[in-house]
């Protein structure tokens, strides 16, 4: 293991001996993670330069900050993270790379889900930080975030309002489109299994169930007893479809499909958006990529 | 009865899978890992485990979590290590221990490079922590293969491989099979531990490997019955792990290697062979 605050000190004094930014350059944001990303650009538009720390199909459960991370979060003007417990490592980074960034969180406001994890027999309450997965806490972010861009940055209060209008209306549409599809479906069969709990929030907005052999973190290994649950609970109540996601092990969820004969349904995203040749490369292709293949699976 | 021992592995098909996965890798692990112990290369098996995940993390990169893909890739960086360090041992005045950490610690480096260079970091902890409760039909295929060749080759390879143990001066008076059978034995181990980081990871996979053998060799002087008791044990350890890992919820990987090493502890205490109650008890008998 390297001693991570000696890089993190070198990275400090390379980002500071960096030349000063023009005045009239796009103001440099930091955003945690790749759907956070989006949100900020979708805001800010050409106003800001936005970097993100945890890229695409990256797992923010388990991040590892690197040095060039640290030089980020010390030169942007704002760092916007999600909150709820969601990037545990954020801390850390903040206070060793020296940042005079406001810390924005974009959950604020939102109504928080609690999930119940499973652990050593005795389950505890912890907060489930997916909000995102919510069409209406989306814009919620997207709010906090205008918010906090215009606070920094005021002479542009209109571009950012404008911007932010614009993506709330497409917002709006999703959330109906979200609706339209999920009332296709038959209330019976609006039941899925993911290798990973993340669609909590998802499931509160739209009247679906989710069920995962994982808890809520992607670092616990699932045992035997859990696939065991897990499979008796599909045969017993015909849940219909299972779904591979793109940061869990996906030989775990194939071989429960294959034991129980439910359909395997595409890969949805939940934690990281695809890089730019995959079906989800922004917040709202997610979603739709989402809910196409939710619908497929379940509507048959 | 039947439904502590019974039951979990008649319900379930990836029970039944997990549990054919684990005796297959015993059966080849059991005996590699008493040869691994009497020639004093315990650690080798540690050292190779490392030195396989490089090439795994290549072959994920390369083809995602492909079972032929990844394997492939732990047997080139495996074997280059084996190889390469056996041949610097043999042909310079170095000891085989230090050439091995030399290699197996670039081979580690390089792969940690190639991992970051490529960026996403997270599906590489399913080569780390395999997935025993997931194994289709391609991986149990291969860890079944493996075991197959490896009992083969020791079969074919025996004496030799024991003489060199015993006494490689005087194997080297006799034969020139001593070289020549050493690399099969690195290969043999190579082999063994890719198969079982399909199922276990790549470290885990060692723990299988010699925790059942050092526990036999409390019980028994005899090679055969070091051989056989070591191979019952890895059974016996897997089997018991599952049931663990499917009563209690503990993840099975750590459990089957956390049951070997109580099975390994017990013959530390009792085992007749230079255990410790057994020394002790004794010297209270002649001092009574």
């Amino acid at each position: 293991m390297f001693d991570r605050r000696t890089w993190l000190g070198l990275a400090l004094g390379l980002a500071l001996a960096g030349p000063a930014a023009a005045q009239t350059a796009p103001i440099p944001v930091v955003a945690s993670f790749s759907i956070l990303g989006d949100f900020v650009k979708n805001v800010g538009g050409d106003r800001v330069a936005v970097s993100t720390l945890v890229g695409p199909n990256g797992d923010a459960h388990v991040f590892q900050p690197a040095p060039a991370d640290a030089k980020k979060v010390a030169a942007a003007r704002l760092v916007f993270v999600n909150g709820l417990g969601f990037e545990g490592w954020m801390g850390r980074l903040v206070k060793a790379s020296g940042t005079k960034a406001g810390l924005v969180v974009a959950s604020a406001g939102v109504a928080s889900h609690t999930m119940e994890e499973d652990e050593g027999g005795k389950s505890h309450t912890v907060t489930d930080p997916h909000a995102w997965q919510s069409v209406a806490n989306a814009k919620l972010y997207v709010a906090n975030i205008r918010d906090a861009l215009i606070a920094a940055d005021p002479d542009q209060a209109a571009a950012y309002q404008a911007n932010a209008g614009a993506y709330l209306a497409r917002l709006d549409a999703l959330d109906a489109e979200v609706r339209a599809a999920i009332a296709k479906i038959a209330p019976a069969r609006r039941r899925i299994i993911t290798s990973h709990d993340a669609f909590g929030y998802f499931a509160g907005a739209y009247g679906m169930e989710f069920i995962a052999p994982q808890g809520v973190s992607t670092d616990a290994e699932a045992s035997a007893k859990d696939v065991a649950r897990i499979i008796r609970q599909i045969k017993a109540e015909k849940i219909p479809a299972v779904f591979l996601e793109n940061i869990s092990d996906p030989r775990l969820a194939r071989r429960i499909a294959e034991e129980t004969g439910a359909k395997i349904g595409g890969t949805v995203y939940s934690d990281a958006l695809s890089d730019d040749k995959g079906p989800a490369s922004t917040y709202i292709d997610m979603i739709e990529n989402n809910i196409r293949a939710f619908s497929a699976a379940l509507s048959s | 009865m039947y439904d502590v021992f019974i039951a979990p592995f008649a319900e379930f098909d990836f029970m039944r899978r997990a549990l054919v996965g684990t005796l297959a890798l015993a059966c080849g692990a059991g005996p590699v890992g008493v040869l691994l112990m009497l020639r004093r290369m315990s650690l080798t098996g540690d050292a190779m485990a490392h030195a396989i995940l490089p090439g795994a993390a290549v072959g994920f990169l390369a083809a995602g979590l492909n079972v032929f893909a990844m394997t492939l890739g732990g047997l080139v960086a495996g074997f280059a290590v084996a190889f390469g360090a056996g041949a610097v041992a043999r042909a310079t005045e170095m000891k085989e221990d230090a050439a091995l950490a030399a290699f197996y610690l670039v081979s580690l480096a390089l792969g940690v490079l190639l991992v970051s260079l490529r960026g996403s970091n997270v599906d590489l902890l399913h080569v780390l922590f395999g997935t025993v409760l997931a194994l289709d039909d391609a991986t149990l295929l291969l860890i079944v293969s493996i075991s197959t060749v490896t009992l083969l080759v020791l079969a074919v390879m025996w004496r030799p491989l024991v003489l060199e143990c015993v006494d490689p001066g005087f194997l080297r008076s006799v034969s020139r099979a001593g070289g020549p059978a050493h690399f099969v034995f690195l290969a043999l181990v190579v082999l063994n531990l890719v198969g079982g980081f399909h199922a276990l990871g790549t470290l885990l996979a060692v723990g299988l490997m010699m925790l059942p053998a050092a526990a036999a060799r409390f019980w028994t002087r005899e090679l055969s019955a070091l051989v056989v008791l070591a191979t019952l044990l890895a059974l016996g350890s897997g089997t018991a792990g599952l049931l663990v890992s499917y009563h209690w919820g503990a993840p099975s990987g750590p459990a089957i290697i956390l049951v070997a090493g109580a099975v390994y502890a017990v013959s530390v205490l009792l085992g007749p062979v230079g255990g410790l109650l057994p020394r002790l008890a004794p010297r209270r008998h002649l001092e009574a």
